[in-house]
């Protein structure tokens, strides 16, 4: 460094040296603390260049312009470098620190346990969102029923033998005539008491059967019924339907069957079944290839349905002079076992987490 | 029923070669539910053949048994040489003794596969080598018999001679397909070979031969006298047939047929009635005639009257049983089960066969009651064709000529008369309408013609287009509606007929507000880390006692049922909490043991205790009546409940375990609640089944809407559950009541926030919400938010007290706060905290 009694050298050879010095600083320090001494050192005010600036001053005037314009031009060019220096000095110290605060991505993290809904009420949501899709509406109505709504208004009448003790859980006493419904099909009577036809209404729900306890019958199951009452319905548009929610739950290439059936409250009946989804139909008549599923049938039966009966529309104060309509109905637990295979209807009611938990994803 | 094709094809003309699965394509096209096909037989392969006994010894064995050394010519084909026989024959040993020399025999010879996969080879037995085995039926899978060999009659069906070598199938019945259909009640016709050959030849478009070929005379008194004293008994056959062999067999094709319809052969007589039934769907009953009493009448029974049906069991009959009975009283139950005191016995020489019509509904009563499902009342109870009677009366008593050498006496009894059919009118273009697929009139009348009906085309009316009046045949008492007619139209059209249409329903409104408040409080929990389950929803009162429940609480109004699926359970659930605690067992049962369960559905709280009334049918039920029925029933509400124990988050590398407990229940019903947008209050409370210090109640404006908190010790023991666990049960149809419906968005303000700390010293029986909002009414309008950020007890804070923190945050909608007017807002509050709490600023 020049000491203060040297006068500053302005001509062109010393400022080209107090550059390349300056220049040479800034290329050499390694950190940005040895940056800054570099730069106080080239470019703070006892700095060479700083020295030689103020020197200006005291050249005479023919000489000042052009040291002047000689200085400016320098004192940028190191401006300049150092402004990138520390832009790349910085840019290494990032990168470094970047590396160096590294974590272990695959460390468990866990802020809430593992909920779940249960596959059934995910499954419920899923069919009643097809059908508001399609302008539908979800319809719902008490467990524990009127037998007149659970059986006389449907055209079962006093004599049915789903009426007994030995299907049907009756609410003490018997003669108060009231049942834990069987089916959803009174929250479809209720719809038709309540609102003028047109009516497209799904009706989900737990149903009741004094029914036997193994892995494809539980007494407590849901059910998903519909019904449609408008002018002009037919069984076409009962196949429509059901074609469109098969579709909407098995996949685009699912093949349905109806099948003549009977059922008191509906004249037409049918069964509807989806092609085997295992065997695809394979194994019908191929004692080779027996299939557990369809029982070498090729087909499951999935649910039933139908023209809703005459005789039910009048019971509900509907003319069917004027009103057609179809219903259907199928258990949720069976579409469940079909869509995503669980083996045994059991584990859908002893309540352990793990079956709740084992349906994933959207597809639920 | 199960049906053999071969019994079919005897009334309907099969296409040649037609297999037994082919034709149930067909029948279950028609709405028939064929279960199985089973192809009977056709586990036994390889050469099984006619033999015929050429001589045998007789050899007496060491333990016991004689064995016979038999040779047997099995025809050229298969004889081995032998030296005493040219033809050569074959040797086996056989077990058994009821055969002569000369009687054909079956023979299995090695490579042969029996029933049940039994494989035949030339074996070393008693000093032999058995060269085959002569067959006895069960090894054939045509009979339970093992007590002998077959011995096969000379002739075979067609009277051609059975030589040695040939094949036994047919002679034996050995194979058919055996078509195993469950006949939904509305078509009791299908329980009959004759109903199914009809639906068969109909859908097939082949002709179908009626068996009832005898049309039903006018009264007639010449037989067995007979009176019906009783509507439910609308016609009464009965033939007599003299002179029958009782120890006569069943020829083998009889028994093989009623074995291949899933029945027993019992005795050729009562054979014959169970083949004339499987046949006609007219069920018979044979009375040892020399065991009645007078004439037979038809009638309801008396009080304390009783029967020994034929299963040997004595029944205390009841006023709607109807009943066969003679001078001595009843001797069957109609429709339903022959007595034993006139049943046909190993003597029996001369015997009345009845041929009757019974109402469906009073045999439908008797079944139920006495609980005897039989062949008879599985047909009665759902109708049998009035006509029939006569004429299967007239086949059974043919074969019992036929077979059992009897004579059909002269004269014959038919009490009472064919009831007459009600007529219906259509429009012809009611299928079509129906079913939505095109149908002409003339196809109509074509199908129902052929289904049996009676057609009667109107002239066009220009309005109306073609009427069609109706009366269907007597064996299809289910074509009573027009669109009964529809679905049998359907039926022979075929359903795969008919074209896919989506309906186009009007616009919809969406979910309504309660079921869209269902789903955000499920997607909430499920995200918060809950698990849902569905609990069957019974209980017991032993589950409230458990839970401490006291007797006057809403829990106790209990629902029971008359009929519940276990004793132990016996009433509907008030509470969800006993099944989840239920669910908690099981799981930790199974080494789940850090549970978030919940479910959310209904409890039933006891109604009126009226009864509901049953309107009539056929019209709309008055306002009355309903509104009666809705009295009547429980009160339903939907309930969200859950329960937690063991660890709500485990122990981890980033921290350690946290317990899950009441703060986890109280956060569940502030997250559901949350989930609508409701803010629950807490307030102390002390409910079963929880924890007295530890539970709160929730509160939404105003109402108590549930409890969450730990559960009581005694409670956690009673139900053996881990430890401090906790629970929640709220009323969810009011929390989705009470939840607010959106609300305003108020302006956001861009002015500065100003902060300040609290600390407020509390006595311990001051609760946090009480000081929390009296801060808030006290900070006045300025206060944008409050919170609790510190509880500290102990240091300069006096025993029975607590230090408060609080971080209030200020700010005006209009203009940035001064310090003075801040200062001003957080003194009001905590000198209103202290009014009302007592309150007292901590000195830091």
């Amino acid at each position: 460094m020049l000491g203060p009694e040297q006068p500053a050298e302005v001509s062109q050879p010393a400022v080209d040296r107090m550059v390349a010095d300056a220049l040479a600083a800034f290329a050499a320090a390694g950190s940005s603390a040895e940056l800054k001494a570099a730069r106080l050192a080239h470019t703070g005010e006892k700095s060479p260049l700083a020295l030689a600036n103020r020197a200006i001053g005291t050249l005479p005037g023919t000489e000042r312009k052009e040291a002047g314009q000689r200085l400016g031009l320098a004192r940028a060019a190191v401006q300049q470098r150092l402004a990138d220096r520390e832009g790349e000095l910085s840019a290494a110290e990032l990168a470094e620190q970047l590396v160096a605060e590294r974590i272990d991505v695959t460390l468990p993290v866990e802020i809430a346990p593992q909920g779940a809904p249960h596959p059934i009420t995910a499954l419920i949501d899923l069919m009643g969102d097809v059908f508001i899709a399609m302008g539908w509406e979800i319809a719902e109505g008490p467990q524990a029923e009127g037998e007149w709504l659970n059986f006389d208004a449907l055209n079962l009448g006093p004599d049915h033998p789903a009426r007994g003790t030995s299907d049907t859980l009756f609410v003490a006493p018997i003669d108060h005539h009231m049942v834990l419904r069987t089916h959803t099909s009174p929250v479809q009577v209720r719809t038709m008491l309540d609102r003028e036809p047109p009516i497209y209404v799904v009706c989900p729900g737990k149903v009741y059967r004094a029914d036997e306890f193994d892995a494809t019958h539980v007494p407590v199951f849901h059910q998903i019924e519909g019904l449609c009452i408008d002018k002009g319905i037919s069984l076409a548009h009962l196949k429509g339907t059901l074609d469109h929610l098969a579709k909407a739950m098995f996949g685009d290439d699912i093949e349905t069957r109806m099948r003549p059936h009977y059922f008191p409250f509906t004249e037409p009946s049918a069964e509807v079944d989806l092609q085997c989804f295992v065997c695809h139909g394979a194994s019908v008549g191929n004692p080779d290839a027996p299939c557990r599923t369809c029982k070498s049938q090729g087909w499951i039966e999935w649910g039933g349905c139908g023209v809703v009966n005459p005789r039910v529309l009048l019971s509900c104060g509907i003319d069917p002079e004027v009103y057609s309509g179809f219903a259907f109905g199928m258990g949720i637990e069976r579409t469940l076992m079909f869509r995503n295979n669980a083996a045994d209807m059991r584990d859908m009611v002893e309540g352990d987490v793990r079956f709740s938990r084992s349906l994933k994803g959207m597809a639920r | 029923m199960r049906a053999p094709l071969s019994w079919l094809a005897e009334h309907v003309d099969l296409p040649a070669g037609m297999t037994g699965r082919e034709l149930a394509e067909v029948l279950i096209r028609a709405g028939l539910e064929v279960e199985t096909v089973e192809a009977v037989g056709a586990d036994i392969s390889g050469p099984v053949v006619v033999g015929r006994i050429l001589a045998f010894v007789d050899e007496p064995q060491k333990n016991g048994k004689t064995i016979r050394w038999v040779q047997v010519d099995v025809g050229t084909e298969h004889n081995e040489p032998h030296s005493d026989y040219a033809q050569g024959c074959r040797s086996v040993v056989c077990g058994a003794h009821n055969f002569a020399v000369g009687d054909l025999v079956v023979v299995s010879l090695p490579g042969a596969v029996l029933a049940g996969g039994f494989a035949i080879a030339a074996r070393r037995t008693y000093g032999h080598v058995s060269d085959g085995m002569i067959c006895a039926e069960d090894e054939l899978g045509i009979g339970h018999d093992h007590s002998g060999i077959i011995v096969l009659p000379a002739h075979d069906g067609a009277g051609r001679a059975l030589e040695p070598g040939d094949d036994p199938a047919g002679v034996l019945h050995l194979r058919d397909d055996v078509l195993d259909i469950d006949v939904s009640p509305d078509i009791g016709y299908c329980l009959s070979i004759r109903g199914l050959a009809r639906e068969a030849g109909q859908n097939l478009g082949r002709r179908f031969t009626d068996v009832i070929d005898r049309p039903t005379p006018a009264a007639v008194a010449d037989g067995y006298p007979v009176r019906l004293d009783d509507a439910a008994c609308p016609l009464f056959v009965a033939l007599t047939v003299t002179g029958i062999h009782p120890s006569r067999p069943s020829p083998r094709w009889l028994a093989r047929r009623l074995v291949m319809a899933g029945m027993r052969s019992i005795s050729l007589a009562v054979d014959i009635t169970n083949y004339v039934m499987l046949e006609t769907g007219q069920p018979l009953h044979a009375y040892d005639a020399s065991l009645l009493n007078g004439p037979i009448v038809v009638r309801k029974a008396g009080a304390g009257e009783v029967l020994v049906t034929l299963d040997d069991v004595t029944r205390t009959l009841s006023a709607d049983d109807l009943l066969i009975t003679d001078d001595t009283g009843a001797i069957g139950l109609a429709g339903v089960m022959g007595g034993q005191s006139t049943e046909l016995r190993a003597t029996t020489t001369e015997v009345v066969v009845e041929a009757a019509n019974f109402d469906p509904v009073t045999i439908s009563h008797t079944l139920r009651r006495h609980n005897l499902p039989s062949e008879a009342s599985k047909r009665f109870h759902r109708g049998v064709d009035p006509n029939a009677a006569y004429s299967a009366a007239h086949l059974a008593a043919r074969l019992l000529v036929e077979l059992a050498g009897g004579t059909l006496a002269i004269g014959e009894t038919v009490a009472g008369e064919l009831p007459t059919m009600p007529m219906q009118t259509i429009d012809a273009g009611l299928p079509a309408a129906i079913l939505g697929v095109g149908v002409l009139a003339e196809r109509v009348v074509e199908i129902l013609r052929e289904s049996g009906c009676d057609v009667t085309v109107a002239e066009p009316d220009e309005a109306d287009g073609h009427r069609l009046a109706l009366v269907p045949p007597t064996w299809r008492p289910d074509l009573r509606d027009p669109y009964d007619y529809v679905e049998e139209v359907g039926r022979k059209v075929g359903f795969d007929q008919i074209p896919s249409v989506v309906p186009a329903a009007p616009v919809g409104r969406g979910l309504t507000r309660t079921q869209a408040g269902r789903r955000a409080i499920n997607t909430a929990l499920v995200a918060s880390g809950f698990v849902e389950l569905l609990t069957f929803p019974f209980g017991s009162a032993d589950d409230l006692d458990r839970m401490g429940v006291p007797g006057d609480d809403q829990r106790r109004a209990l629902v029971r049922l008359a009929n519940p699926l276990a004793e132990t359970q016996p009433y509907l659930r008030t509470s969800i909490l006993p099944g989840l605690f239920a669910a908690v067992n099981r799981n930790t049962s199974r080494a789940n043991d850090d549970l978030a369960l919940y479910e959310s559905g209904t409890v039933f709280l006891a109604g009126s205790g009226e009864a509901a009334p049953i309107p009539s049918v056929g019209h709309r039920p008055t306002a009355a009546e309903l509104a009666a029925i809705e009295a009547a029933l429980p009160r339903q509400p939907w309930y969200l409940a859950a329960v937690l124990c063991g660890h709500w988050r485990r122990a981890g590398w980033d921290g350690p375990a946290e317990p899950a407990g009441w703060r986890q229940a109280f956060a569940f019903a502030d997250g559901a609640a949350g989930a609508v947008g409701a803010h629950l209050e807490r307030g102390r409370a002390s409910t079963a089944p929880w924890h007295p210090g530890r539970c709160a109640e929730l509160v939404l404006g105003g109402e108590v809407i549930g409890h969450a908190g730990e559960l009581h010790p005694d409670v956690i023991r009673a139900f053996g559950l881990p430890a401090r666990t906790a629970a929640v049960e709220l009323d969810l149809d009011a929390l989705l009541r009470l939840a607010p419906d959106g609300g305003v968005i108020a302006p956001v303000s861009g002015h500065p926030v100003a902060k300040e700390d609290v600390a407020l010293v509390v006595a311990d029986s001051v609760s946090v919400a009480d000081v929390e909002r009296a801060l808030s009414d006290g900070a006045g309008e300025l206060l944008e938010s409050i919170n609790l950020f510190d509880v500290f007890t102990g240091g300069q804070v006096p025993p029975g007290h607590r230090s408060l923190a609080f971080a209030l945050r200020f700010r005006a909608s209009d203009r940035t706060l001064t310090d003075v007017e801040t200062a001003a807002a957080k003194e009001s509050a905590v000198a209103l905290a202290g009014e009302r709490c007592g309150a007292v600023l901590r000195a830091f």
